[in-house]
């Protein structure tokens, strides 16, 4: 097989399995920038998923799309309101809105796909080459021939950095997280930003679940975002807490899964299984690398009682 | 004892809830919830056998991983990645079972427990060192490794570990001596008393020795206990995590030798994370433990039932397991705001 032609493969394939870690990593910057940690993103995301799923049918895909942020936003409330609200403590007020997520998906599809829940097959988002960038050699199909969310990702992770660093509602989300008792002197709400901040990252989490279903799969399957939403917030990690850092670490993530595409076309004689451990084992790697230069928001984690 | 009452006031009340909830949404969707909730209780606790064979036999892993998350939470660290532990204790379990032909059970036994603890802890060896050495977040790295042990799991049973005839992802059976036995002649297996005797010498480790309390005192406030000198917290935290995740590897060689007598893929149900809410319902008392450990194993038994019979999928339950966490949740914050306000306030604080 022509070399050219595999990497030109597993490029598009890595840039398609990033683009949805990318989106709810940027959501979940921006929570965690304000001082939150939102494990329910796992949730927002599978909700995202069954809203983009439903909305298509329904509707066509960019409902889908709709309903599927939408989803993430309701989700993202739920746990705002538990969180933020009542002030519970943030890791486990996201393990149970996951959890229930979970079950509410799984048994909302069933009602709406019937008791088998099989058979949903949802035409996927068609790519749209770009002129002339698209025909770029190597990068062209990877990065300009993608479906309308990837181009919504180039869009997204850049505006909400420029968001949070270039605009005075960011630096009020930065400051609500790095120093709340300051940020609270200084006239800012803290547990009105963070909860625009954590309702705002339920909708890009939201997006990220629509697009796993719209852009990829084409389908929606009980668990269908298998974690990928704890993934995106060690993205979060990898990417030192900045949107373009985290969309980059999602790509890098997205490389490395798509690799075994790759090595397997080069026929290698190694499991396959190896190949799925190997964005895990490569993620856990580079956080050691990554972390422990004090880049975390000081306030991170800690609930206003 | 009149807080433990009151916990268990709470507790009731939020499971209560939960499943009110359920039923309301059954209702909404068209399904029979009278139905529906009946079929839950048949299968949890209908006959002695429900009650034995399908809510305790799924208790035991559940008070195990239970109570190593409240282990590692006491000192102030998160495990969520208890489905890679149990899996690895799994693995070890089964090639240990596999392997012991000739033995006899009083070494068998002990061996396949041994390897399950000893890969249980194995498995949290690399976060514990990322967290120490590099200052990596446990809650992260627990987490990734679920998906490396999964992904390690599935080349076991169709790699070294498949079953001589190579046709099913699975290992061969374990031999008979490396088998739990069963207790009052039902399928319940003898590892449900070693979660027993797991609770109470926690519970004794917690309350009545000095390496207990400096565990709490490191949970509460790390800098504070750090400061003090009496605490290594680090060396603590590593102990702490450690036995966490063996208890899990446990739990994983208890399903293997009590259970399934063999390795397979999706040997857990979501066991490592249901039992986060086993330890939080709890508040990480291990007696409460056991009694939550129960409640959530009921819950799953009678989800089995209640899809069989009702029609109604299974994950439907893991609703209840969500709102009986965030109903705690409220009812605790509720409880902060009425104590602080009870309070004198000593410095005029901020709004």
């Amino acid at each position: 097989m022509d070399p050219m032609a595999v990497a030109g493969d597993v490029l598009v394939a890595a840039v398609g399995i990033a683009t949805p870690l990318a989106l709810a990593a940027t959501g979940e910057v921006l929570a965690e920038r304000s001082g939150v940690v939102n494990l329910g993103i796992e949730g927002a995301m599978l909700f995202g998923a069954l809203g983009g799923a439903i909305g298509a049918t329904v509707a066509g895909s960019a409902t889908g799309l709709g309903v599927g942020i939408l989803a993430g936003v309701l989700v993202a409330a739920l746990f705002a309101a538990v969180a933020i609200g009542a002030g519970a403590d943030q890791i486990i007020t996201g393990t149970a809105v996951t959890l229930a997520s979970v079950g509410l998906t799984g048994t909302i599809y069933r009602q709406f796909y019937g008791p088998a829940g099989v058979g949903l097959s949802l035409p996927t988002l068609s790519p749209i080459p770009i002129p002339f960038l698209a025909d770029l050699p190597l990068i062209g199909d990877a990065l300009f021939a993608q479906p309308v969310t990837t181009y919504l990702m180039y869009i997204l992770v850049p505006l909400v950095w420029y968001l949070l660093f270039r605009t005075r509602p960011g630096l009020a989300v930065r400051a609500v997280g790095e120093d709340p008792t300051a940020a609270r002197a200084a006239g800012v709400s803290v547990r009105l930003t963070r909860a625009w901040a954590v309702l705002a990252g339920g909708a890009l989490a939201g997006l990220a679940g629509a697009t796993l279903v719209l852009a990829q799969v084409g389908t929606f399957t009980e668990r269908m975002t298998a974690g990928r939403g704890f993934i995106a917030i060690a993205i979060v990690v990898l990417g030192r807490w900045n949107p373009v850092g985290a969309g980059l670490a999602a790509l890098l993530f997205g490389l490395a899964t798509a690799l075994q595409f790759a090595l397997q076309a080069a026929g290698l004689d190694v499991p396959y299984q190896f190949f799925l451990m190997l964005p895990y084992l490569l993620t856990l790697f580079a956080l050691a690398g990554a972390v422990g230069r004090g880049q975390a928001p000081a306030a991170l984690g800690k609930s206003e009682g | 004892m009149r807080s433990n009452l009151r916990a268990l006031g709470i507790g009731a009340a939020a499971l209560l809830i939960g499943l009110f909830l359920l039923a309301v949404g059954l209702e909404l969707a068209g399904y029979d919830a009278g139905a529906a909730l009946a079929a839950l209780w048949d299968g949890a606790f209908g006959s002695w056998r429900a009650f034995t064979g399908a809510t305790l036999v799924r208790a035991v892993p559940l008070i195990l991983i239970g109570l190593g998350f409240a282990l590692a939470l006491r000192g102030g660290a998160l495990n969520i990645g208890a489905e890679g532990q149990f899996y690895a204790g799994a693995i070890a379990a089964a090639w240990v079972g596999v392997h012991a032909g000739g033995w006899p059970a009083w070494v068998a036994l002990p061996a396949v427990a041994l390897a399950g603890l000893a890969a249980g802890a194995l498995w949290m060896l690399l976060p514990v060192i990322l967290k120490l050495r590099f200052g990596v977040l446990e809650v992260i790295t627990t987490l990734l490794l679920n998906f490396v042990a999964e992904a390690l799991v599935s080349f076991m049973v169709q790699g070294p570990m498949q079953e001589p005839s190579g046709i099913y992802p699975q290992s061969a059976p374990i031999v008979e001596a490396a088998r739990l036995p069963f207790l009052f002649g039902s399928r319940l297996h003898a590892g449900f008393v070693v979660a027993l005797l797991v609770a109470l010498a926690l519970a004794w480790v917690f309350a009545r020795t000095w390496w207990g309390f400096r565990l709490r005192a490191l949970g509460e406030g790390p800098r504070a206990a750090e400061v003090s000198g009496r605490v290594r917290a680090g060396r603590m935290l590593a102990v702490a995590l450690l036995w966490s995740g063996a208890l899990a590897g446990l739990a994983g060689a208890f399903e293997v030798s009590g259970v399934s007598y063999a390795l397979y893929q999706n040997l857990s149900p979501g066991y490592g994370f249901t039992a986060i809410g086993v330890a939080l319902l709890a508040r990480l008392r291990p007696s409460a433990i056991v009694l939550t450990g129960v409640v959530f194993a009921a819950l799953e038994a009678g989800a089995g039932a209640m899809q069989r019979d009702a029609g109604i999928p299974a994950v439907a339950v893991y609703v209840v397991e969500g709102v009986v966490i965030l109903v705690l949740l409220l009812g605790d914050a509720a409880a902060r705001r009425q104590a602080s306000r009870r309070a004198v306030p000593v410095v005029d604080g901020s709004p």
